[in-house]
């Protein structure tokens, strides 16, 4: 297995398929009386945060907890970084204490990839800055799958701030590698500059792809990240490019509606729509335990990746 | 970047029992291997065994077979068929992987995992009979066992395998076998089964274990290399492959 998980691009076809096949099974564990296994009994996972979440670190602490590993939480707030500590001393600081993995959430972009370069264990990419977040494709992977039987061919449109979401662009390389085809809508203020040269569609008119699509993905806003005006005012975002009622009926029967969370309702999407049985957002959530399991004991659970 | 190895690999030596890449067939024999068990022999010992669950239990009323992945699971099958030709009631069976809970983990690149069914009635209060093809040096079992006490608690758990090859290193023994087979620690035992390789049998292999416990000895890193016993195994043969085919580390 691959050493560290960085970008969606580090997994081949067959690395990917296996984790989701062993999230599979892993799911399963859900409805036994035990949900733990021994499997990395003594190995210490580090989960280093340096930006808000909810949903991916628990995600992580449950994966890892369930795995009998060790699990140090690090947050940025009322830690050494709070007093000016830099990014690879606390690294330094990690492997002193001898961490095995290091899960790691970053406002800048690229800083897991630094990280690799300072510390033995592994590293997982938990989102950094507007880059990528592979696990979150993974488990978006697996729940199209679970969903509608298949990804081959699936037909994917990916909806909104595309600009900001490392979501949707680790989701644009893994849903790729796995042999579906993507299109991203969003007004053209959101979209990278470099976005043609991924391997996806891009359109800017959301009601003529809404036919055509097995799955929508609708992206958050990131108003946090937003330092300029991308459009004018949030209700017209809406009006155009967020996903209502009516235009949930313009889907195909079978088609699902996802969303990475967390979500804005009203914003990119209906309350009606985000509680709707079309909606897969809270299997997302159970899902990504099983995903992040699922990468741990893979890239954790065998002998040393090194050479 | 290390290269992972689809399918999990196999294991050789006393370290552990073999087990192939789950689901493949076995394409690879020993070279000179010789069959020791036919397609009507394997048939004739399933059914005897059988007749010894029977026996045993008091008609199989509580009975759950649990094959373990990949070649236990066809057996546990078959010999749930057979229980209820027999007496008549169906007799419930699955699968229990035990991948998570083996001991040799750290010495082989993550493997991929086998499916766990087990039957809705639970195994709280039954008597689980274990289902495996060969059996070595016992530490699938001990790993089964800890796999079973995270399912619930049945009443008692027994053991049948095809073949008991010897050589155990754990204080565990079948309680019901197919066939008792002496061997060396070189040769090698495989099992094949019409479910999974197309044909039925048990071959014995005498060649080639000795290099390829080697290759993998010096493929599993220095550390554990020294703790790899000349080694033979039933899949050595595969085994090698996969190595090969991996060794990009």
């Amino acid at each position: 297995m691959i050493r560290h998980l960085i970008s969606a691009a580090d997994l081949s076809r067959e690395e990917a398929l296996l984790i989701l096949d062993t999230a599979g099974e892993l799911a399963q564990m859900a409805d036994r009386p035990i949900r733990k296994l021994p499997t990395l009994r003594g190995r210490t996972v580090v989960n280093l945060f340096y930006e808000d979440s909810t949903r991916t670190r628990i995600s992580f602490e449950a994966a890892a907890k369930r795995l009998s590993a060790d699990v140090i939480n690090f947050s940025a707030k009322g830690s050494s970084v709070a007093k000016g500590e830099s990014l690879k001393d606390t690294a330094l600081t990690l492997e002193a204490m001898g961490a095995d993995a290091v899960v790691i959430r970053h406002p800048a972009s690229g800083a897991p990839h630094r990280l690799a370069g300072w510390v033995r264990g592994s590293v997982l990419n938990a989102g950094d800055g507007t880059h990528e977040h592979p696990t979150q494709a993974l488990l978006d992977a697996y729940t199209m799958r679970s969903r509608l039987g298949r990804l081959e061919g699936l037909r994917v449109t990916i909806v909104g701030d595309v600009l900001h979401s490392r979501v949707a662009r680790s989701n644009v390389l893994l849903l790729h590698t796995l042999g579906a085809e993507v299109t991203l809508v969003a007004p053209p203020t959101l979209l990278p500059v470099a976005v043609g040269g991924w391997p996806c569609e891009v359109s800017y008119d959301l009601d003529a792809e809404l036919p055509k699509s097995d799955v929508i993905m609708m992206l958050r806003v990131q108003a946090e990240r937003m330092n300029a005006a991308y459009f004018p005012t949030v209700r017209e975002y809406s009006r155009r490019y967020g996903l209502d009622g009516d235009r949930m009926g313009t889907l195909p029967e079978h088609a699902i509606v996802m969303h990475p969370g967390p979500m804005n309702r009203g914003v990119e999407i209906a309350a009606s729509v985000a509680d709707s049985a079309r909606s897969t957002i809270v299997e997302q959530v159970a899902n990504g335990v099983s995903i992040r399991m699922a990468v741990l004991y893979l890239m954790l659970g065998g002998a040393e990746a090194t050479a | 970047m290390p290269v992972l190895h689809p399918g999990g690999g196999t294991d050789t030596g006393p370290a552990a029992e073999s087990r192939p890449p789950a689901g493949q067939p076995r394409t690879t024999l020993p070279a000179d291997g010789k069959i020791v068990l036919g397609g009507d022999e394997i048939r004739r010992a399933l059914t005897r065994v059988a007749h010894e669950i029977l026996e045993r239990t008091d008609g199989a009323a509580d009975v759950i077979l649990l094959g373990i992945p990949t070649r236990g699971v066809p057996l546990a099958r078959r010999l749930a068929a057979r229980l209820t030709q027999v007496e008549g009631r169906t007799a419930p069976f699955g699968s229990l992987d035990i991948t998570m809970y083996r001991d040799d983990l750290r010495l082989r690149p993550a493997r991929a995992l086998g499916h766990t069914d087990v039957p809705a009635s639970g195994i709280d209060g039954k008597i689980v009979v274990l289902v495996d093809d060969v059996l070595y040096s016992g530490r699938t079992v001990r790993a089964a066992l800890d796999a079973l006490g995270d399912l619930g608690r049945p009443r008692a758990v027994q053991l049948a395998v095809l073949v008991d090859r010897g050589h155990r290193e754990l204080p565990i023994r079948a309680d019901y076998v197919g066939k008792n087979l002496p061997t060396s620690q070189r040769e090698m035992v495989q099992v094949l089964l019409t479910e999974v390789d197309g044909q039925d049998a048990v071959v014995l292999g005498e060649g080639g274990q000795q290099e390829a416990g080697q290759t993998r000895a010096g493929h599993t890193g220095a550390g554990h290399a020294a703790s790899a016993h000349p080694t033979a195994d039933h899949t050595a043969a595969d085994h090698t492959a996969a190595d090969h085919t991996g060794g990009g580390q």
